[in-house]
């Protein structure tokens, strides 16, 4: 059997979130020590060698992101670190920044350190207000002493928008405003958060960030999945007997994830779907769970890797009630900025509503499946794009669930 | 204490509007429109745009809620594990419906997507903290804890 | 340059354009709905999606630039399909009531869905059913309508400064409300109408008065009378299919008498009026050391933003009213005594580029000549419906001439319709009236144009004075931030609301574009010149008018029939 792999949770139970000492103790703040004692060309090179790939759900190469900003001339740089994690099913950055909140913070001052940066936002959710006072308390213990030098960091808190996960929504919120997603190009590394050449990695990336750079980007490369290396914070829910979290390789399957981490379907039931990535993910039949749960086998397949959220059902769940839920959520978190989102959002909920209440047709799942297409590469941001996946992987994959729904 | 004395404490934070939002809201619960329009004039924007990031996001309120917000997740690892009952036995303890408030202006009941404690669904948060694993039987107790 | 390769075509476009300028470039038109040329680039209606090989996800072409070897697709299979979907959600909770609608004919939308072939919508037809805000007298708002654009926001806020309009909600909630979701008539709206011009649908409207006037001209106890306002002959042929400016003056007033009006006379006569008022009263002020600088008061939207955001400031303002009250109170005093007519019966109408004006003559204070001064604003835009309702072909029809006594008029009130008109008028006069010379050139070029804030200097025989202009009230905003900070090096200062000046105001021809406004502000110029007179105080009937009944500027009857006063409507809420 497969085994947990952590780092980003390498100081789980090991650490008081409220005692940097403690987080010393473990060899704490060296990441950020060798950091500064490379060129921050050499930096980058190394986290761009470690290929570790966003962690908030784009996957894009981090180190990649880090060399725009470095490279553009600013009077002022900006590292914001996404704690906005709201895909439902999903809690692992809670539990890094409730348990390990030095972890972050190191792996932000280095990556302001690469960049050139001399402030950051930590953007918080609004479901996290008790996470406040942990993470100022841990600020002011790093400044006090004097680990982030000229670096000063400050949290920010949403105020319950999905939509912020969305980097550049995210950047608008920490402005006061709306949280609605800019269109891109220009990307943040280049105009961000009040024009600024602005980085935005997820919580988990920059966990990963000291322990890179201490062990050197070539270790980390060569752990789980090549094309997507490292290890992942998996968050299992629904109905699977180990209703828990696990950090492990990215080249584990879909299966292991399920039945090895999570011990397989509560109370001796069959497996219906597993749901992977939070709630914009692809809905995962049986036959593919020998699938790799690495960012590229799961695209290949119209799932996601996404946040790592999994959400298993038995046997005797109603996927349709499930989906109608989930096009609940999306029309409830659409920014309404842009018509396909806006409007279509609310058309799914309304057909899948119609549908799940016994009035609806062959006609309802085609018309499904034509708008949610044109929404996955219309909309002006990922929440739209994503938006439909579940509806339509299930009406791929669980036709005969919609069928015995219909009037 | 005054909202204007609330929001001035965020003047000098750039984009502060939504912290001191945040921060009207623990003094009242809601966003009084006159705080909005002060709001607007301390963070240089139009009041339009100001009540605009007001109604954005779905923790505000313009309009006046009970000293104990109830927000019961209907996000799908809560849905399918039971919060219908939950939304069910909240509304019969309280006697109110899902948004609405008691006459006594102690308790607003509002529905919430995911508050990231999916290690123990259902979950409801009171006031921001989060109470897990949900049964209608727990719900006497924890309203017993809002004075 | 970059190289790219649109619908199979070849082209090379310069670097930074974005995929729409580009397409446009090689000819091929794409669709767009949110796109404004003036405004800043939203792509939040995604109508203008193309495909972009190598890329999964359909790009906005108003928003992307391209890059060197960029192959993009306007019109493949999966674009069409792209495109009808969101139409077809878009019109799925929009009104289906175009035959009803003031947009009706000039719709960016029913344009769309007409070359969609929009025919049978999978979508469940379902309007959002918002009440519709009459509550001004001069724009209404069907939110029904609204496409959620966002350009009238645009126009509100940053054009005008006004910021009236603003989102609220979320997702399929959002909508577009005046501030904090009241009506109009409580947000700091100034009525000028730029929001309409934004608008690509019928969610935004001037408030039609056709019946009004119909009602009118059927009653024969009542005198119907018109003034035509400087801005409107060269733009009212844009309304019946004529290019810009190619409607002549007599065959505009014969149309006028067509459709019913008993006397046509020409707002042009007050303003060259206004300016031997307007013109003595900044004299008056620079030698008596009144306030300074004087701003003009011509415009009812300005008006509006000076009572609304610079209350502190009123005193600067001319107490001359505008030429359309001017003359709605010399219709009922002066006027009918000439025509010995029962001034009861006179019903005065006036023909505007502006929406504004109909709440100015609504104003209980704009009651001098013992009635209501202006009984009914049309704008050009009503106009041009009713000479279409009269089905008046303007190529075969003949010319006929203004009526007597307030039907004169010189180039300076004709070019009172263009930003840097009022002040070059004011300029011509001024210098004759201080220096007694003549002016050999009147023609002050560098106060015209599109220029946001112009300004100048004039020697009048050693007194200098120093003028401004502003068009658009965010240009407006900064000269008077600088007046409310003292430190505006000003004497008289002229601000007209409307991006252009009246040519682009809120009751013209609709247009999103600056060129055509541009355009207008040519035409004008044009105008101008072939005038044998262009100076306010050579106009024989204002001369008339002095001698007769007025005597002096500034005089006592002046007073009552043509100044006026303001008010404090600093809301709360800005």
């Amino acid at each position: 059997m497969a085994e947990e792999m952590r780092i980003v949770l390498r100081n789980y139970g090991k650490v008081d979130p409220l005692n940097i000492d403690t987080y010393l103790a473990q060899g704490g703040y060296k990441g950020l020590e060798k950091a500064r004692s490379m060129g921050t060309a050499d930096l980058i090179a190394d986290v761009k060698k470690a290929n570790l790939r966003g962690r908030g759900g784009a996957g894009f190469n981090c180190g990649m992101k880090w060399s725009f900003a470095a490279g553009v001339q600013a009077d002022q740089k900006y590292v914001i670190c996404n704690a906005d994690e709201g895909e439902p099913g999903t809690y692992k950055d809670r539990l890094i920044m409730e348990n390990d909140p030095q972890t972050l913070i190191e792996g932000m001052a280095i990556c302001a350190y690469a960049i050139g940066a001399t402030k950051g936002y930590i953007y918080l959710r609004g479901e996290y207000p008790f996470l406040v006072d942990t993470l100022n308390t841990a600020i002011a213990q790093a400044k006090d002493k004097g680990l982030l030098k000229d670096f000063d960091l400050e949290v920010r808190s949403g105020a319950g928008a999905y939509v912020c996960g969305e980097e550049t929504a995210l950047i608008e919120s920490i402005e006061g405003k709306r949280g609605e997603p800019r269109f891109k190009p220009p990307f943040p590394p280049v105009i961000g958060l009040w024009g600024k050449p602005t980085i935005v990695n997820n919580v988990e990336t920059y966990a990963n960030i000291p322990v890179i750079v201490e062990k050197g980007g070539d270790w980390y490369a060569a752990i789980g999945d090549k094309a997507y290396p490292g290890t992942k914070v998996f968050t299992l829910t629904g109905d699977v007997n180990n209703r828990t979290f696990f950090e492990v390789p990215t080249n584990i399957t879909i299966r292991q994830l399920v039945f090895d981490f999570g011990g397989g379907v509560k109370d001796g039931k069959k497996f219906k779907a597993v749901q992977i990535g939070g709630t914009s993910g692809g809905f995962i039949p049986e036959s593919l769970l020998d699938t790799c749960i690495a960012f590229d086998s799961m695209s290949a397949i119209g799932a996601t890797l996404g946040s790592g959220a999994t959400f298993v059902m038995d046997e005797t769940r109603d996927v349709v009630d499930i989906i109608t839920r989930i096009a609940g959520f999306f029309e409830h978190e659409s920014c309404g900025k842009c018509a396909p989102c806006r409007e279509g959002t609310a058309r799914v909920a309304e057909l899948m509503e119609k549908i799940n209440d016994g009035h609806g047709s062959a006609k309802d799942t085609a018309l499904l499946n034509k708008l949610g297409t044109v929404m996955s590469y219309s909309c002006l941001c990922g929440l739209g794009q994503a938006a439909p996946a579940p509806v339509l992987t299930t009406i791929k994959h669980f036709e005969a669930d919609y069928a015995a729904k219909f009037k | 204490m005054d909202y204007k004395e609330i929001i001035a404490k965020f003047a000098d934070k750039p984009g502060g509007l939504i912290e001191s939002y945040h921060a009207l809201l623990k003094e009242f619960s809601y966003l009084p429109e006159e705080a909005i329009v002060e709001a607007a004039k301390v963070f240089k924007m139009s009041t339009a745009e100001a009540f605009g990031v007001a109604t954005f996001y779905s923790m505000f309120s313009v309009k006046s809620r009970g000293k104990y917000v109830i927000r019961i997740c209907e996000s799908a690892p809560c849905h399918i594990a039971g919060a219908a009952d939950v939304v069910a036995a909240m509304e019969k303890e309280l006697g109110i419906k899902m948004g609405e408030s008691t006459a006594d202006g102690r308790f607003t009941l509002e529905f919430t997507e995911c508050v990231g404690q999916c290690q123990a669904t259902p979950v409801i948060t009171v006031n921001g903290k989060p109470y897990l694993d949900i049964t209608a039987a727990k719900i006497p107790a924890i309203l017993a804890e809002c004075k | 340059m970059a190289n790219i390769i649109i619908d199979g075509i070849k082209a090379s476009v310069p670097d930074g354009s974005t995929i729409l300028q580009a397409a446009n470039q090689v000819g091929v038109r794409i669709p767009t709905l949110c796109y404004h040329p003036d405004q800043s680039i939203k792509a939040n209606c995604r109508v203008c999606v193309c495909e972009v090989e190598g890329n999964r996800l359909l790009q906005a072409a108003c928003a992307i630039p391209v890059f060197d070897g960029m192959v993009i697709k306007t019109r493949s299979p999966k674009v069409i399909e792209a495109r009808k979907t969101i139409l077809e959600l878009i019109l799925a909770n929009h009104p289906q009531d175009c035959l009803n609608c003031i947009r009706n004919g000039n719709c960016e939308l029913q344009e769309l869905a007409e070359e969609y072939c929009i025919r049978e919508n999978p979508f469940e037809y379902k309007v959002r059913g918002f009440a519709k805000d009459f509550s001004t007298p001069s724009l209404f708002r069907d939110p029904d309508k609204c496409v959620l654009c966002r350009r009238c926001i645009e126009a509100c806020s940053v054009t005008q400064s006004v910021n009236a309009l603003g989102l609220v909600n979320r997702g399929h909630h959002s909508m577009v409300v005046p501030t904090m979701g009241g009506n109009l008539i409580d947000s700091p709206c100034v009525m000028c109408g730029q929001c309409i011009h934004a608008c690509p649908v019928g969610a935004i409207g001037e408030v039609e008065q056709i019946n009004d006037f119909l009602a009118a001209v059927a009653d024969p106890d009542k005198v119907v009378i018109t003034q035509i306002a400087p801005a409107v002959r060269l733009a009212i042929s844009e309304e019946i299919g004529m290019a810009t400016g190619a409607m002549a003056m007599e065959s505009f007033v014969t149309g006028l008498r067509q459709i019913g009006f008993d006397y046509v006379l020409h707002t042009n006569f007050t303003a060259d009026l206004t300016i031997l008022e307007e013109g003595n009263e900044l004299l008056k002020r620079v030698k008596e050391g009144g306030t300074l600088p004087m701003f003009t008061s011509c415009s009812p939207g300005w008006i509006n933003f000076c009572e609304t955001f610079y209350p502190d400031l009123l005193d600067n303002l001319s107490t001359c009213k505008s030429p359309q009250q001017m003359f709605g109170a010399l219709s009922k005093t002066y006027w009918a005594e000439k025509m010995g007519i029962d001034p009861s019966k006179i019903y005065s109408v006036s023909i505007m580029p502006c929406v504004a004006k109909k709440f100015e003559a609504s104003r209980p204070e704009m009651n001098s000549s013992g009635y209501q001064d202006v009984d009914l604003v049309l704008t050009t835009r009503e106009v041009g419906r009713l000479f279409r309702m009269s089905g008046l072909d303007f190529s075969k029809l003949p010319g006929s001439n203004f009526d007597s006594w307030m039907g004169a008029y010189t180039g300076a009130a004709v070019i009172f319709g263009a930003s840097g008109g009022v002040m070059e008028a004011a300029l011509r006069t001024v210098y004759e009236v201080v220096t007694g010379n003549t002016l050999e050139d009147v023609n002050f070029k560098s106060i015209r144009g599109f220029d946001g804030i112009k300004e100048a200097e004039v020697d009048l025989n050693g007194l200098v004075v120093k003028v401004a202009i502003a068009h658009s009230l965010s240009n407006a905003r900064k000269l008077m931030d600088q007046v409310r900070a003292g430190e505006s090096p000003y004497h008289f200062i002229e601000i007209m609301a409307c991006p252009g000046g009246c040519i682009g105001g809120g009751g013209q021809p609709i247009t999103k574009r600056n060129a055509k406004r541009i355009e207008r502000i040519d035409a004008i110029y044009v105008e101008d010149e072939g005038l044998p007179i262009r100076k306010s105080h050579e106009n024989p009937e204002v001369k008339k008018i002095y001698e007769d009944f007025l005597h002096e500027p500034l005089g006592h009857k002046s007073h009552e029939l043509l100044h006026t006063h303001y008010h404090d409507k600093h809301k709360t809420v800005l």
